[in-house]
């Protein structure tokens, strides 16, 4: 029998994640439309682009936060846009998500976070679930601060805190969304070592929206960029390519201080 | 020679040089303090050309540019020509700054014509009366599976809530019934005693708690405190991203945050109405005794003949309902915040305009059907 924590096993081949003609907006608004793209499994995809110009827009209709206008979301082949309740439901065990302020439950302990995941999608005795969240927490470096309150920790605690739990149930993708956000950069850095450290340890697929230029170069493989006024894609590809070779302007001018990290 | 009032620090002389009036600005020029006006210091004069100098400035910030820019549009108005060479380079390029700010300032106006308005508020009225139906029948559903599967109930969260609201309440509540019942037995006192039916107060007293009273200050209390805290609590969770992080992870926000709630008010509110009843009949008594003279012993017994469990029973019912109301009302506009402080504040005052309207109109609906079925 299959451990019951695991999701069921994505079938192999083909990409992690498929996003066709995705039209994105909020009360008849259209912020985003025509996007399309594809992330390959164990992939780090980093949805870059200035402040106001959709990235976490997009993030939330990838997650099923928003329901899009027009196009498909699949999720290793399976459609997660007009899945029926059980498909998605089984289809949100694959995937977990850092939000930008770590999105805790206030009223629950580091520890209960962290096994709320387990409690709602395994059968596990709750010493197991214990262990569990004990050992996710260990693998962000919280360790010791599992009976400690949301409020009772830093800002990059939570986000660490919040990364335990996205990581929960060992999902085959994990959205992050402005994970630099609001940290010094030594805490930032090491944000981004453990998303490195994910990739390697599990073959996650990794999907972050972020404008931290330090992190684009650092650990994305690929990249796509957004434009506020195209409502859609501009560039795609990996960063340190785009920023050598692209002729765009608006690709030019968001990567040109990138070439300062470059050098 | 026309010059600016003395007590101003800054200050300007006027000159005039043939058609040219020299504009020489002078002391400190400063927002946070009182500057000349141009159309003042001009007068009647009507010169062909005004030329700007700063060079005895000692210090300035936007005060000058706004006089500066008085004296612009005035030269723009008239035809005059406006020689601003002798200004520093910095200064030109503010001026210009605000020029194109002016130019390009469009003032938005958000105001809509009154068939729009009325159009909007009735869309407005429509779409909220929606949302409470939806999220009724989200609770039922969700109630639904709680039955079928008890074990994913959030019993300890429940708890938590039924002490929060239940016995947390008990101070404000006996304090309210206490009062209650004092200012309904003068009430009663006053007219019945002009009959001579001093005695009939402690029915008025019995049953005006029992089957009315009792109930509807609890809910009043209860949506004020409890309603306007479940508001500000999920509102704040929206704005957190708490709720968005339940989505992700397919927990229906209204079975992990809402059914607790509810059912801690459901279990809590009828209690507190008894509590409520009790202590409301105590402030009566104490009143009894006092002013009418009549001995406790007494004023039970009469209360007796008159109240009985259906009136008991029917109080007991109200609660229950505006216990869920004052809950739903609560839970709805927690989870329809906007997601800003202000957002969570306007959830919490909605929360408590609603659960009290529900309230009143749930109290009319018992009492016409109580009446039909002569309860």
């Amino acid at each position: 029998m299959a451990d019951p924590i695991l999701p069921p096993l994505p079938p192999a081949g083909g990409p992690a994640i498929e996003v066709a003609n995705l039209a994105c907006g909020y009360d008849g608004k259209v912020v985003l439309k025509n996007i399309s793209f594809s992330v390959a499994r164990g992939e780090i995809f980093f949805i870059i682009g200035g402040s106001g110009c959709g990235k976490s827009t997009l993030l939330r209709h990838l997650v099923g936060l928003n329901q899009p206008t027009a196009g498909t979301v699949k999720f290793f082949g399976q459609s997660f846009t007009d899945a029926d309740t059980v498909t998605r439901r089984g289809l949100l065990k694959t995937f977990g998500m850092l939000f930008q302020s770590g999105a805790l439950w206030s009223s629950l302990t580091l520890r209960k976070n962290v096994s709320l995941p387990l409690e709602e999608y395994t059968t596990l005795a709750p010493r197991e679930i214990e262990e569990i969240a004990t050992l996710k927490l260990a693998q962000v470096g919280l360790s010791g601060f599992e009976d400690y309150y949301p409020a009772e920790i830093s800002g990059g605690m939570k986000k660490r805190a919040g990364l335990a739990r996205a990581l929960a149930l060992d999902p085959a993708i994990v959205f992050f969304d402005e994970p630099s956000a609001g940290l010094d950069p030594v805490t930032s850095r090491k944000l981004d070592e453990l998303i490195l450290q994910i990739r390697e340890t599990f073959g996650t697929t990794i999907v972050v929206v972020s404008h931290e230029l330090a992190s684009i170069f650092d650990i994305a493989d690929r990249v796509i960029m957004l434009d506020r006024a195209e409502q859609g894609i501009i560039a795609s590809g990996p960063p340190r390519a785009l920023a050598k070779t692209s002729r765009d302007p608006r690709v030019v001018e968001f990567l040109r201080r990138g070439d300062l990290l470059l050098q | 020679m026309p010059v600016s009032p003395g007590p101003l620090n800054a200050r300007v002389a006027l000159t005039l040089e043939g058609d040219t009036l020299a504009v020489a600005l002078a002391g400190t020029w400063q927002v946070t303090e009182s500057r000349p006006s141009w159309a003042g210091l001009l007068g009647a004069q009507n010169p062909a050309r005004v030329r700007l100098v700063v060079a005895d400035v000692e210090k300035w910030d936007t005060s000058l540019l706004l006089f500066l820019f008085e004296v612009q549009q005035w030269c723009r108005g008239t035809g005059a020509f406006c020689e601003t060479a002798a200004l520093p380079e910095k200064i030109r390029t503010l001026l210009g700054q605000l020029s194109a700010s002016h130019a390009t300032s469009v003032p938005f106006d958000r105001s809509e014509n009154f068939i729009t308005t009325v159009g909007l508020a009735t869309q407005d009225v429509a779409a909220k009366g929606r949302a409470i139906f939806q999220f009724v029948g989200e609770c039922v559903l969700s109630a639904q599976q709680l039955v079928r599967n008890p074990r994913k109930f959030r019993w300890r969260d429940c708890l938590d809530e039924m002490q929060q609201c239940g016995a947390m309440a008990l101070p404000i509540v006996s304090l309210v019934s206490l009062l209650v019942g004092v200012t309904l037995a003068y009430i009663g006192a006053v007219v019945l005693r002009q009959y001579g039916g001093d005695i009939y107060v402690a029915d008025f007293i019995g049953l005006s708690m029992v089957r009315e009273m009792g109930a509807l200050m609890t809910a009043m209390v209860l949506s004020g405190r409890t309603g306007a805290a479940f508001a500000a609590t999920l509102g704040n969770m929206k704005a957190n991203e708490e709720i968005d992080a339940l989505e992700t992870l397919g927990i229906p926000a209204v079975q992990f945050l809402v059914l607790p709630r509810l059912i801690a008010l459901g279990v809590m509110m009828p209690l507190l109405a008894l509590y409520a009843n009790a202590l409301g009949i105590i402030g009566g008594v104490i009143v009894a005794f006092g002013l009418l003279g009549i001995p406790p012993a007494a004023f039970w017994i009469e209360m007796l003949t008159i109240v009985d469990l259906s009136d008991i029973l029917s109080g007991v019912i109200k609660a229950t309902a505006f216990g869920l109301i004052v809950g739903l009302s609560g839970c709805l506009r927690g989870l329809q915040a906007d997601r800003s402080a202000a957002g969570v504040g306007r959830a919490a005052t909605s929360a408590v305009v609603t659960a009290i309207l529900l309230i009143i109109i749930a109290d009319a609906i018992f009492a016409i059907l109580f009446n039909a079925l002569g309860i």
